[in-house]
């Protein structure tokens, strides 16, 4: 009917464009997440996807919860779908496409399914559909029990092949679908998203795509790269980094959502994509065949990245030491996991300062809180000369009036001085 | 395959291949502090795992650090991290070294806001990633121990939060609270909380730096060359 004879009849239709280009980038995406489940996908365009099942009943655990992670995964990937299991593919797809979600095991139980589908299901030719109704067939199991040979030359060999093709007596040889090497997924948004917490909610979608992707290539990533596309404005990259490769939903979703809280959006969003490049491989989790008391031991990587994916990666390092004498040259904040180092120094304290703070010298005596009593030392550090970064001091452990330890040192060159310079802590 | 080499310990590291003998540990409820007089009035013989251990030093420096370095070791070198919270100074890497504990298991986490320190605090303990949470909150509420205190339960790590000797008036749901304080050169705790019988007396603990518990004395050598660059002999002590 016409577009206008649609709207007088419902004025509340939202009417789109088809696009065949991106039904057939939305089927190949939803192949790819299949793609976990069974090496064997095949496409039937423009909407459907066959997947060769009977080798993955057993991992999953059965045809229910097989087809539950299906519809599962399906559903928070945004899309609806019609599932039918059947011994042939072609008859799975009929079945899919009469929408009738029914599980066939066997031959024997599929055909009197079968005999019920109406002809529009598998014969495309208007021609033939138009004589066939003319002649009263209105199902395959009408049309079979027409005589073959007649069946044949009026309507052509290519029909009862189909059939024999959907029953399993002609072979239905298929080309498997080969996933991509790298992940690409956009999605167009249903409408401008001005805040970046919502975006979140379409982000899953392409989450849950790109870990069925990954699951099937027994692959993880390191690096995401989430696309926000304006309308006027060039799109906008945020990468994620992550520290060890994943394929973990929940873990990306929760970056992405360090990521985005806080992000001022410029300019509406009508566009996300999400890409992977790198996959690295990855294993799945072995359980313990003892079941750990408490939580289970987490993931330090995952810790990292979720910590500095809101405090900055600035926020959390590491520390390292090195075999300089100049303590402050000794001991710094570095990346995290350096190698321990043959450190072999004398009594040094648990605290650096920042920054050495001069001290006051009443009487001769330095003053931290009061009288400052030297303990050990003098432990004389000459060092640097060859870089301009020259240290002469004498370090002291003293203790303060409060009982604190503290190290501080004597300045040697210039105007001298008394400084503290760590704390014993 | 000649000028291949086949490492069998690599092929065991593989994450796809279970081994039967890998028993999961039962996981002790309490890390030793290695102060055996400390361990014996403590719970589980310990600092308490999956919990908030409460240390309040009467003043920065008098050994709140050295009271966790045994137990710190231990759990860096059985391969665990260490988180820093929000620490007030840096962590010296050679004195760490020397504690031996492991620097390369450290973690140093710098906040901006209380709210941070909280924030991050809770991910450390909830993710159950860390042999031990060290964090120094500036300040704290009830509400925020409580939240601390679930976020560390059922994990195995400790967690100490540093805090001022003014708190120890404050009520608190960490189950472990103990006030520092110096004595006779050694390190008075008194644990103002534990689970069970309350403990009325201090506890000392030899916990000097080495150098200070065996040579407490300012060199004489040096002090008398130093003598010679200005530096008053009054202040050298015998």
């Amino acid at each position: 009917m016409a577009v206008s004879a649609a709207l007088a009849l419902a004025p509340q239709l939202r009417i789109a464009p088809r696009d065949p280009a991106a039904e057939t980038e939305a089927l190949l995406g939803v192949a790819g997440w299949a793609a976990q489940f069974t090496p064997g996908v095949a496409l039937e365009f423009p909407d459907c996807a066959l997947l060769e099942i009977s080798g993955s009943l057993k991992l999953f655990g059965g045809l229910e919860p097989l087809l539950e992670r299906l519809r599962l995964g399906l559903r928070e990937m945004g899309w609806s779908a019609a599932l039918a299991v059947a011994p042939t593919p072609r008859a799975a797809y009929w079945l899919a496409l009469a929408g009738k979600g029914e599980f066939f095991g066997s031959m024997a139980e599929l055909e009197p399914a079968l005999a019920a589908l109406p002809v529009e299901i598998f014969c495309r030719n208007d021609e033939t559909l138009a004589a066939l109704e003319a002649i009263g067939v209105r199902t395959l199991g009408e049309l079979r029990a027409l005589p073959r040979e007649g069946v044949a030359r009026r309507f052509g060999q290519g029909l009862l092949d189909e059939i024999d093709r959907g029953l399993g007596r002609l072979p239905d040889p298929r080309i498997f679908f080969v996933p991509p090497a790298r992940f690409r997924a956009t999605i167009e948004l249903p409408a401008e998203i001005t805040q970046a917490e919502a975006l979140l909610f379409a982000a899953r979608r392409l989450i849950v795509q790109l870990v069925g992707f990954l699951a099937a290539r027994s692959s993880g990533v390191q690096r995401l790269v989430l696309r926000l596309g304006h309308r006027n404005r060039a799109a906008i990259e945020i990468a994620i980094g992550l520290v060890a490769p994943s394929r973990d939903a929940e873990h990306f979703t929760l970056l992405l959502r360090e990521r985005l809280s806080g992000l001022a959006l410029a300019e509406p969003v009508r566009e996300l994509g999400l890409q992977a490049d790198d996959m690295v491989p990855l294993a799945g989790n072995n359980l313990g065949l003892l079941l750990e008391q408490g939580k289970p031991p987490g993931d330090w990587g995952h810790l990292i990245e979720r910590l500095r994916a809101r405090l900055g990666a600035e926020a959390v390092r590491g520390i390292a030491g090195r075999a300089e004498h100049r303590p402050e040259r000794a001991g710094a904040i570095a990346d995290l996991g350096v190698k321990q180092m043959q450190l072999d120094f004398g009594e040094r304290p648990f605290w650096l300062l920042d920054r050495p703070k001069p001290l006051a010298e009443i009487d001769a005596v330095p003053h931290h809180d009061g009288r400052l009593e030297l303990l050990v030392g003098p432990e004389r550090i000459e060092s640097g000369w060859w870089d301009g970064d020259e240290v002469a001091r004498d370090y002291f452990v003293a203790r303060t009036q409060n009982e604190a330890l503290v190290w501080i040192y004597r300045e040697r060159r210039g105007e001298g001085g008394w400084y503290l310079h760590g704390v014993f802590a | 395959m000649a000028g291949v080499s086949f490492s069998f310990a690599a092929l065991l590291e593989r994450p796809d291949i279970w081994r039967g003998g890998s028993l999961s540990r039962a996981g002790t409820p309490a890390v030793p502090s290695g102060f055996s007089r400390l361990d014996a009035e403590l719970p589980g013989g310990g600092w308490p795992a999956g919990a908030l251990t409460e240390i309040l030093p009467a003043h920065e420096g008098i050994g709140e650090l050295r009271l966790l370095g045994s137990a710190l070791a231990a759990l860096s070198n059985r391969g665990l991290w260490l988180a820093w919270i929000a620490p007030p100074h840096l962590p010296y890497a050679p004195a760490l070294a020397a504690a031996e504990i492991d620097i390369g298991k450290i973690v140093i986490v710098r906040t901006a806001t209380a709210k941070q320190t909280l924030w991050a605090t809770e991910q450390a303990l909830v993710s159950n990633a860390c042999g031990a949470v060290l964090v120094w909150p500036r300040s704290v509420k009830y509400a925020d121990l409580r939240r601390l205190q679930i976020a560390a339960e059922g994990g195995r790590a400790p967690a100490f939060l540093f805090r001022s000797p003014e708190a120890a008036g404050e009520s608190s749901p960490a189950p472990l609270r103990i006030a520092l304080g110096t004595a006779a050169g050694g390190l008075a705790v008194r644990v103002l909380k534990r689970r069970g019988a309350p403990l009325a007396r201090s506890i000392l603990l030899p916990a000097m730096p080495p150098a200070v518990r065996g040579n407490r004395h300012v060199d004489r050598h040096s002090s008398a060359a130093a003598a010679a660059r200005d530096f008053p002999a009054r202040l050298v002590h015998a």
